[in-house]
């Protein structure tokens, strides 16, 4: 291609922005100050295998696993019912589904506090039934609520939008050839549907893994997940070295999973990514 | 064993207050091969989709040896479809395709695999089991649609305009084929195409259908030779469709000049269609024709030349194997046999 100079301001940009940040967060991961100069040292990567830390990667990836299960339970029924025909002209529904998506992040977690307080709006509505008040707040669940309510349209979508390309007459010949709803299901529907499932999983399953604001609002600090600990690492105790460390750590394992994923997409014939 | 395999009792179907199908009646015999013909729209494919149980009809019953299947889902009547874009699981190869009805009902995996590979080798595809079948060229995939529908066992098979989307010399090849398996297995088949020269290639019965009536039933040299009505004559081949007067039984005044034929029962004086084939239209020295036109334009067709010749205001179309150049000016003769006389019909 001759007009590759198109190119020149996103490889500046990437160069800026990707490359040299990454060689730095590597730098600081593999390299410390000592009295006589910069040395290496593995001695950062070697710190994370206390168990402690191992612990707090183990939790996030487990409440990571955790909320991807349940946006997928609960965003598989809603992305068919979304394709079926009797809403596939209704966008109002899909409308529905993202509008959320376009108010910041924060403000959609804050609100959860509200609903959860122990003053809070669910906890006056049980107390006015009189039964005892419950504590909603800084506990697991109250993380993992809150990354599937963030994290849900990311499954939603993918999936409904392989759900609404599959031709209806394959649906009707598998009917004719004798499948009752169960079967179209199973041996059509799903195994076809299956890129969307792979690309919604990794589009929840990442986020949910790094994810700090939400573990921090709604699991009240007490809830160490590896986002958050890179975060103190970094803002609060300056440990730039360990901190670099974990992100590097967390990249290999995104990178690994995301590798897996994509090897099974193709294999499913892939498409359907958003 | 009743004659009658499929019985369509007052069908009628609307889709959003338009109506399309109106008080359809239509009886399939066993073992027949069956088209309904007519032009995109005419209902012929609604009709299909309510044999296979894909459309509920809005009134009427559907009756498949002599028990009421109207409200039977599909998955439960003992018929197969073969669809328009064939409809193939995109996710399984040749062989799986096939399999899929037999596996749903739990045959043995010897007694499939028999059976797959015997269709297989039916419709030419053997060796192709393992393939996936996007890699399968067109003709391949239609073939493969079949042997899945054929491999059950169906009563009656239903295709959908399945060789729409073949070229010319393929679909010709594909008529042929699908006539000779119909006759080999003895299925009755009902096949739905815009194509009329498809229609009368494979067909025992033809049903034209129109705006969501049935025009004609009957044998395709009746519908050619004796079509009931302008629309029929106009749809199946070619025709010349004239305005005539009937004078009295067996003469009849169209494009100045009064014909004999051999048609009677109409009313004196009374306003008729009169359907000439063109090529039953004789063209002879100008002072021998009952009437006398001149060529407007030729044009060669392969087997005839196909000619438009004007004559007292009206455009004859004219296939002769004889060429005339244009403007010459020739003689006519229509001979009783070729006339055909249809009652007017209000057409919208």
């Amino acid at each position: 291609m001759k007009k590759s100079w198109v190119a020149y301001p996103y490889v500046v940009w990437m160069i800026m922005f990707i490359v040299v940040p990454l060689m730095l967060i590597i730098f600081y991961g593999t390299f410390e100050r000592t009295p006589q100069g910069i040395e290496f040292t593995l001695e950062h990567f070697k710190r994370f295998f206390e168990p402690l830390y191992v612990m707090v990667l183990i939790r996030s990836l487990y409440l990571a696993l955790i909320c991807t299960i349940v946006c997928l339970l609960l965003g598989y029924p809603v992305s068919m019912i979304l394709a079926s025909k009797e809403y596939r002209d209704k966008r109002i529904l899909i409308f529905l589904m993202v509008i959320p998506m376009w108010m910041n992040f924060l403000l959609r977690t804050y609100a959860w506090l509200t609903l959860l307080e122990k003053n809070g709006i669910i906890n006056t509505f049980i107390s006015f039934l009189g039964l005892p008040k419950m504590e909603l707040l800084y506990n697991q669940w109250a993380v993992v609520l809150g990354m599937v309510y963030n994290f849900l349209p990311f499954m939603v979508l993918p999936i409904y939008s392989v759900l609404i390309k599959i031709d209806k007459s394959i649906i009707e010949a598998a009917e004719d050839l004798g499948a009752n709803s169960r079967i179209v299901f199973s041996k059509i529907i799903f195994p076809l549907s299956l890129p969307g499932v792979v690309s919604g999983i990794t589009m929840v399953y990442m986020p949910a893994v790094t994810t700090f604001v939400i573990s921090r609002l709604l699991g009240g600090g007490q809830f160490l997940l590896i986002g958050n600990l890179i975060e103190e690492l970094f803002l609060k105790s300056g440990e730039w070295g360990f901190g670099s460390a974990l992100s590097i750590i967390m990249m290999i394992l995104i990178l690994f999973s995301m590798a897996i994923m994509s090897k099974y997409e193709k294999e499913n014939e892939g498409g359907g990514l958003l | 064993m009743s004659y009658e395999i499929i019985n369509l009792v007052d069908i009628s179907k609307t889709f959003d207050d338009t109506l399309v199908l109106d008080n359809i009646n239509l009886y399939i015999r066993r073992n027949e091969f069956l088209t309904l013909l007519g032009p995109s729209g005419c209902g012929k494919t609604t009709t299909l989709r309510i044999i296979g149980g894909f459309e509920e009809p809005t009134s009427g019953k559907v009756l498949f040896e002599g028990k009421d299947i109207t409200h039977v889902p599909p998955y439960k009547r003992k018929v197969n479809t073969v669809f328009q874009r064939y409809a193939l699981f995109p996710h399984m190869n040749v062989e799986e395709n096939v399999a899929f009805g037999l596996n749903i009902k739990k045959l043995s995996r010897n007694v499939i695999k028999e059976k797959v590979k015997n269709m297989l080798s039916l419709v030419n595809l053997g060796g192709f089991e393992k393939r996936p079948v996007d890699s399968l060229s067109g003709g391949q995939q239609q073939r493969v649609a079949i042997a899945r529908a054929l491999v059950n066992e169906p009563e009656v098979l239903l295709l959908d305009e399945p060789l729409g989307a073949l070229d010319l010399k393929l679909r010709k090849g594909m008529q042929i084929e699908l006539k000779n398996i119909q006759q080999k297995l003895g299925i009755t088949f009902v096949y739905v195409t815009h194509d009329q020269e498809e229609a009368l290639t494979m067909s025992d019965t033809i049903v034209v259908m129109n705006e969501g009536h049935i025009q004609q039933i009957g044998t395709p040299i009746d519908i050619y030779n004796e079509p009931k009505n302008a629309f029929v004559a106009d749809f199946i081949g070619e025709s010349n469709i004239v305005d005539g007067i009937m004078i009295e039984d067996y003469v009849v005044d169209f494009g100045g000049y009064t014909f004999r034929c051999l048609d009677s029962g109409f009313g004196e004086k009374e306003k008729v269609d009169v359907v000439v084939r063109p090529e039953d239209i004789k063209l002879v020295p100008p002072d021998q024709g009952m009437l006398k036109g001149r060529v407007l334009s030729v044009i060669f067709k392969g087997v005839h030349y196909e000619m438009m010749i004007e004559s007292n205001g009206i455009i004859w179309k004219v296939h002769s194997t004889l060429m005339e150049p244009v403007d010459t000016i020739v003689g006519i003769n229509i001979f009783p046999d070729d006339i055909h006389i249809m009652k007017k019909v209000k057409v919208s």
